[in-house]
């Protein structure tokens, strides 16, 4: 009799079933989309993270820039040199070029020791350290002034004076390029923590513990295409030739990864002057429950350091996809709690209403015997199915709209401002600067703080985002049943007689 | 045996009392066949309720054989009207989405009837108010005479021992009221029920054996 009645109810009340369900579909599958999306933007955050940090690390322990004290060398790039002979030249033009390496933009380098005192902290897993440096290249060509003064004097009579020939227009212009790219300067021995943990090879190999005073470098893949190196190429590194062993990418798909270029420490070291020093430590704490402790040890060993955890840094990665993960958290959340309210309130009234004009009805089956259960019932009966009508629809429209976000597949890009990394990807090799060197380099200057990742959004279909569907459609159900059921139950059976008019 | 000893009712609606039911004492032995006769607002009803365990007296005492139903709480009260009272209504109460066998198949629900002998019981009811070929039509589609026999299908399909019948033929024309309450005389002779209706024709109460009077809560016998 209770599927009988279930079904004649539902199927001889169509309209005021379908305008439930239909309530019930959208805002389950609104939360369904907004649970998806938010779950994608925070796996493009990790991923970013990842990508800067590598896998597993707990804590990154860096020192903030001090500004330059006056007549020191500023924290900007030293200066290029060059000397009479440098340069090679062609018949009326003299190549130039020069790499510098120097610590990276924003970046402050403190004692390598520093590792060792983290390292012997209760509580930390593992460590690393890593050197982040930013390398130059001025590269141009100059005009041969002294051919033109040195050539034959103007014949007489020709007043107008010879043209100057050569440099890179052949009339004596001047043309130069500036080149940057960021360094890693890691351990060669593959530490469990760090940047490097979150890479796949792409080709070659990685860097290897006898590695540590080879001029071997592995550079990211991305940047190893657009600056046309592969592996067994050469590439300057602060004047120093290093052969490329390897090529890496991020583990999440499209994230760059943390430096364009990594090489050993203490190579880098020892190319950018700055031996003993090092910029970032990457710290593993052995539990979870344990980093805030390890951050105030850290904090209490190394006073001048900054200590911060996931936690920071993921409230640190900016760009869209920060907005993408503001939006989420609010619009999406007040809007899908919003229309959930709306769609709850919608079958509770109509499940009111229901019981209201079937008020008749109802007196009618308790006088016939029917007991109160047995009302209450079938009115919990009837609102749970329309919600389960509605969870099942709002189902296949949460999956439709997962499935056309994922079609469409929204890049984000995220930049993890950490201070103390540079670089990032490269836009391309320094372009024709000309005398007018500003292109990259003013670039590069401008967010030489971040490392600007890109990220496909992709809104993963978990188990919980169904069972939110589920949950959420026997919730409203339950909801307007119980409330509907509990009038029905205070129906007395006289009802039943109540006159027709 | 209906046993009622001085039973009142009132009413509260906005403070003000309603006295439905003034002290009424009768008894109506099984098998009695009582019209119910009375001006509108007379309290006609409201003694139906009592007769059929829908609502308690406010004073005085009511018996249905061995149950004192004055006194019952509401579950064995719904259980009574599941088993022993059928009921027949002005507007024939009939679930609207419910087929005519379905709206019959109600009645069996509490007493746990398997679906099988629910299923042929509720076509043998509709067969005995001849109705045995609209078993599958919702109420819409029938007229308001049969949705009527389909009302009485369904308060004789538990094989009650009293059926109760508010102006049964109220809503229906002069023909079908004559059909109506010969279906209604003939159940009642043939089955040995205790049948009381309420009616406003004079020519049907005047075929009762019995016939009660009611006026501002005030039972009188007529004769
Ligand atoms: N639920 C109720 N609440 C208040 N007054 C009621 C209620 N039911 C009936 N009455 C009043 O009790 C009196 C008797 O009503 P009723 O038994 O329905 O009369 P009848 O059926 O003879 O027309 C009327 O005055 C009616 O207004
Ligand atoms: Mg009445």
């Amino acid at each position: 009799m209770f599927f009988t009645y279930l079904r004649r109810e539902l199927a001889g009340r169509r309209r005021q079933t379908a305008i439930v369900a239909i309530g019930m579909a959208l805002a389950i599958a609104l939360v369904m989309i907004v649970n998806s999306v938010a779950s994608g933007v925070r796996d493009a955050q990790a991923s970013v993270l990842q990508s800067v940090y590598g896998v597993g690390t707990d804590l990154t322990v860096s020192q903030d820039p001090t500004p330059p004290e006056e007549g020191e060398a500023g924290a900007g790039p030293g200066r290029f040199e060059f000397g009479a002979d440098d340069g090679t030249s062609t018949d009326d033009s003299t190549e130039i070029s020069q790499s510098r390496l120097t610590a990276g933009f924003g970046s402050t380098t403190f004692d390598a020791s520093a590792l060792d005192t983290v390292a012997d902290l209760d509580g930390v897993e593992a460590a690393s350290a890593a050197l982040s440096l930013t390398n130059m290249t001025f590269s141009g060509e100059l005009p041969q002034f002294a051919q033109r003064t040195e050539g034959e004097p103007p014949a007489e009579g020709d007043t107008t004076q010879q043209a100057p020939t050569g440099g890179f227009d052949g009339a004596g212009g001047s043309a130069f390029d500036v080149n940057s790219f960021s360094v890693l300067g890691i351990d060669p021995g593959g530490a469990a923590v760090g940047p490097l943990s979150a890479v796949e090879l792409a080709d070659g190999r990685g860097l290897e513990a006898s590695d540590a005073g080879q001029a071997v470098a592995v550079l990211d893949a991305s940047y190893a295409t657009s600056a046309e190196l592969a592996v067994g190429d050469t590439i300057d590194v602060g004047g120093t030739e290093f052969e490329v062993v390897g090529t890496v990418t991020s583990t999440s798909a499209d994230a760059a990864t943390a430096s364009n270029v990594y090489i050993p420490l203490g190579l880098a070291q020892s190319i950018a002057g700055l031996d003993g020093q090092v910029s970032d430590l990457y710290v593993q704490a052995t539990s979870s429950d344990r980093i805030a402790a390890v951050q105030a040890d850290i904090e209490e060993a190394l006073p001048d350091a900054t200590v911060s955890t996931q936690a920071d840094l993921a409230a640190s990665v900016s760009g869209s996809l920060s907005t993408a993960s503001t939006l989420i958290a609010n619009l999406g959340l007040w809007l899908s709690v919003a229309v959930l309210a709306a769609a709850f309130l919608i079958a509770i009234l109509f499940t009111i209403q229901g019981v209201t004009r079937r008020t008749r009805e109802f007196g009618t089956l308790k006088a016939i015997g029917w007991s109160n259960r047995r009302v209450v019932g079938q009115v919990a009966g009837e609102s749970l199915v329309q919600g389960l009508i509605g969870g099942a629809a709002g189902l296949a429209l949460g999956l439709a709209g997962i499935w056309v976000i994922n079609l469409v597949a929204p890049t984000l890009g995220g930049s993890a401002t950490t201070g103390t990394l540079a670089g990032g990807p490269v836009a391309g090799p320094g372009g024709d600067g000309g005398a007018t060197a500003s292109g990259p380099f003013g670039d590069r200057l401008a967010d030489a703080a971040g490392s600007t990742t890109e990220v496909v959004l992709n809104a993963p279909v978990t188990i919980s985002v169904v069972a939110i569907a589920i949950g959420l459609a026997v919730l409203g159900g339950l909801l307007a049943g119980a409330i509907g059921g509990w009038r029905a139950a205070r129906l007395r059976p006289a009802e039943a007689l109540r006159s027709v008019a | 045996m209906y046993t009622l000893e001085n039973v009142s009712k009132t009413y509260t609606q906005s403070k003000r009392q309603i006295t439905a039911l003034a002290d009424v004492s009768l008894s109506i032995p099984s098998g009695q066949l009582v019209a119910i006769q009375g001006p509108t607002g007379g309290g006609k009803s409201t003694l139906l309720q009592m007769l059929g365990a829908l609502d308690r007296p406010t004073s005085g005492r009511i018996s249905l054989g061995e149950a004192e139903l004055s006194h019952l709480p509401d579950r064995k009260l719904g259980g009574i009207r599941a088993k022993e009272i059928g009921f027949v209504f002005q507007g024939f109460n009939l679930i609207p989405t419910l087929t005519a066998q379905e709206n019959v198949e109600t009645a069996l629900a509490p007493l746990g009837v398997p679906a099988e002998e629910r299923r042929r019981r509720a076509l043998d009811a509709l067969a005995s108010v001849g109705l045995a070929d609209r078993a599958g039509h919702v109420p819409g589609e029938l007229s308001g005479g049969q949705q009527q026999r389909v009302a009485i299908a369904r308060a004789l399909v538990k094989e009650p021992d009293v059926l109760l019948a508010d102006e049964p033929t109220g809503n229906l024309d002069e023909e079908t009221r004559d059909e109506i309450m010969d279906l209604l005389e003939g159940l009642w002779r043939d089955r040995g029920l205790t049948l009381v209706v309420v009616t406003h024709d004079s020519a049907v109460a005047k075929r009762a054996e019995r016939r009660l009077h009611i006026t501002h809560g005030t039972v009188t016998e007529r004769r």
